[in-house]
């Protein structure tokens, strides 16, 4: 299996803020791999800099062997927010055709091979029945179903998922990743998948990236997410609690609220 | 009908048809991207900058579309400059408005030509334009087009998805700074029609209706277009008629209009 991404050294800092401060990772092609880890841990600057919208302060990042910037085409991407079309009646079709090839020049017609390619994500991404309808009067879970169908035109090497369960109800949920599951399954792209509660994900994930005090580590979910190696990375104790097939990862004493509400808030 | 057929031999009224059919088809356009970008307010403050340069042009001796067009494109080149999060931000707006109307204010009162131009201005003389100002309408449509044309699938692309748009190599900044200096030429085409202060008929009301209920791109554009049209020539056709306004006729038609889409929105 040849390497998909591969991080190594990694820092990032943002306006005197060191957000990443040593990250390294080696993931393989066609792995599912989820990302987790408390808020401000650095997930969304880490998907930045991968798909090239962020410079890294030091460190590399290679996607197929190549630089981000010019490995955006084997990238498919599902950024956190997608807002500001409240007002309009732009279907999700529309939308999506906008993305399709929306870098080249000219003006916006859609050819036929774009029209198919938009119908096979569309039907890919199970989001074909309401494509038509206005984007805005969709539900949330109808609409991060279009916001995938996007980020699989032209067929990605690797999937760039940044917490697209969030604000999702768990039926919603478990509807998103089965299909993320059934691209995997169709075309052996790479999954990365940001998320802020690991359980739903527990059985399609391969690999755990977990990140906490500007750093992360990577390995199977027994091996990562232990009480050992969390506060590790954290630099103070953690407790991995196990409840059936679940699992929970919290401060050891003092502020286990606090932390757990971080760490599992999708299903308080 | 009679009165129509005389009123359309008049050279003035002919005149007022083709240019008020050049500013609402460029406003229309245009007004579109302004719609989805949702950069409304600063299509709102460029126009009033325009009056800062209708006024300076009056003291300076220049043509007023000189002066409006001048002090239009480099507030729009300096908007599209700043960034996203400044065109959208309501207090950075505010202030540059209120500063050049303060200017504006300062030029006129040094200004000590005829008084009525000031009104013109302000509200618009769709029946005082002349031929040489059509023939100069003409060329800044087509050019704006034109150069529009040749961007507008980048545009639009980045409008509807910027973070993913930014992923895939375009520059927002580019865009936007392109589209800014278009925006500040239809919105100074706009103001010779309808007047600096309702410029926001033409370039936002027929946008809002396209878009409130169209689907597709080019469905919406078409509808934006032909509300624009329509209403121009159904305005200065009660203004031939009434002897009222033709401003005021076109701003009350959108607004029907308007009404009338909102209504139905709800209703559905």
């Amino acid at each position: 299996m040849p390497t998909a991404l591969k991080i190594s050294g990694l820092r990032i800092t943002l306006g005197g803020n060191a957000i990443l401060t040593g990250v390294d990772a080696d993931i393989q092609a066609g792995e599912f791999v989820g990302i987790f880890g408390p808020n401000g841990a650095g997930k969304t600057t880490l998907v930045r800099a991968i798909v090239d919208t962020l410079r890294p302060t030091a460190g590399r990042i290679e996607i197929f062997g190549e630089p981000p910037g010019r490995a955006s085409r084997y990238i498919g991407y599902m950024p956190q927010s997608n807002s500001g079309l409240e007002l309009t009646a732009l279907s999700a079709r529309a939308i999506i055709e906008a993305v399709c090839e929306g870098e080249r020049w000219g003006l916006p017609w859609s050819t036929r091979r774009t029209r198919r390619e938009v119908e096979r994500v569309l039907q890919l991404a199970g989001a074909a029945a309401y494509a038509d309808r206005s984007f805005a009067q969709l539900s949330g879970g109808e609409r991060q179903r279009v916001m995938l169908a996007q980020a699989l035109l032209g067929e990605p090497k690797i999937l760039v998922l940044d917490e697209p369960l969030a604000s999702l109800d768990p039926r919603n949920q478990a509807l998103l990743i089965e299909v993320v599951a059934r691209v995997k399954e169709q075309t052996g792209a790479t999954i990365l998948f940001v998320a802020h509660d690991m359980n739903p994900l527990l059985h399609v994930m391969d690999r755990v990236l977990y990140m906490a005090g500007g750093g992360a580590i990577l390995g199977r979910l027994d091996e990562v997410v232990s009480s050992e190696s969390l506060s590790k990375l954290y630099g103070f104790p953690i407790e991995v609690v196990r409840a059936g097939e679940r699992v929970f990862v919290v401060s050891r004493d003092g502020n286990v609220a606090e932390l757990a509400c971080h760490e599992g808030h999708d299903h308080s | 009908m009679d009165s129509l057929v005389t009123y359309l031999g008049y050279d003035f009224v002919r005149h007022a048809l083709v240019a008020g059919t050049l500013a609402a088809v460029l406003g229309a356009v245009v007004g579109y991207f302004v719609v989805v970008r949702n950069v409304g307010f600063a299509a709102h403050a460029l126009s009033h900058i325009g009056f800062t340069g209708a006024a300076a042009a009056a003291l300076f001796g220049l043509g007023p579309l000189q002066g409006i067009l001048l002090f239009t494109v480099v507030a729009g080149l300096i908007m599209g400059a700043s960034g996203d999060r400044l065109q959208r931000s309501d207090m950075a707006i505010g202030m540059v408005l209120s500063v050049s109307l303060g200017l504006g204010t300062l030029f006129l009162s040094l200004y000590r030509g005829y008084a009525g131009q000031k009104l013109a201005i302000l509200f618009g003389d769709i029946f005082g334009v002349s031929q040489a100002q059509i023939v100069e309408m003409t060329i800044l449509s087509i050019l704006s087009l034109a150069a529009l044309a040749l961007f507008s699938r980048k545009l639009l692309f980045a409008s509807i998805q910027p973070h993913i748009a930014e992923a895939r190599g375009l520059s927002l900044t580019a865009l936007s700074l392109a589209f800014m200096a278009v925006l500040a030429v239809s919105v100074s085409l706009a103001s010779q029609i309808v007047g600096i202060l309702l410029v926001f008929t033409l370039v936002i009301a027929p946008a809002g209706i396209g878009l409130r209920l169209c689907h597709s791109f080019w469905w919406g554009i078409a509808t934006s277009v032909g509300v624009g049209v329509g209403a121009v020539w159904l305005g200065i056709m009660l203004g031939c008629v009434t002897d009222r306004p033709v401003t005021f006729w076109i701003s009350a038609l959108l607004f029907v209009v308007y009404m009338g889409v909102e209504g139905y929105k709800r209703l559905r």
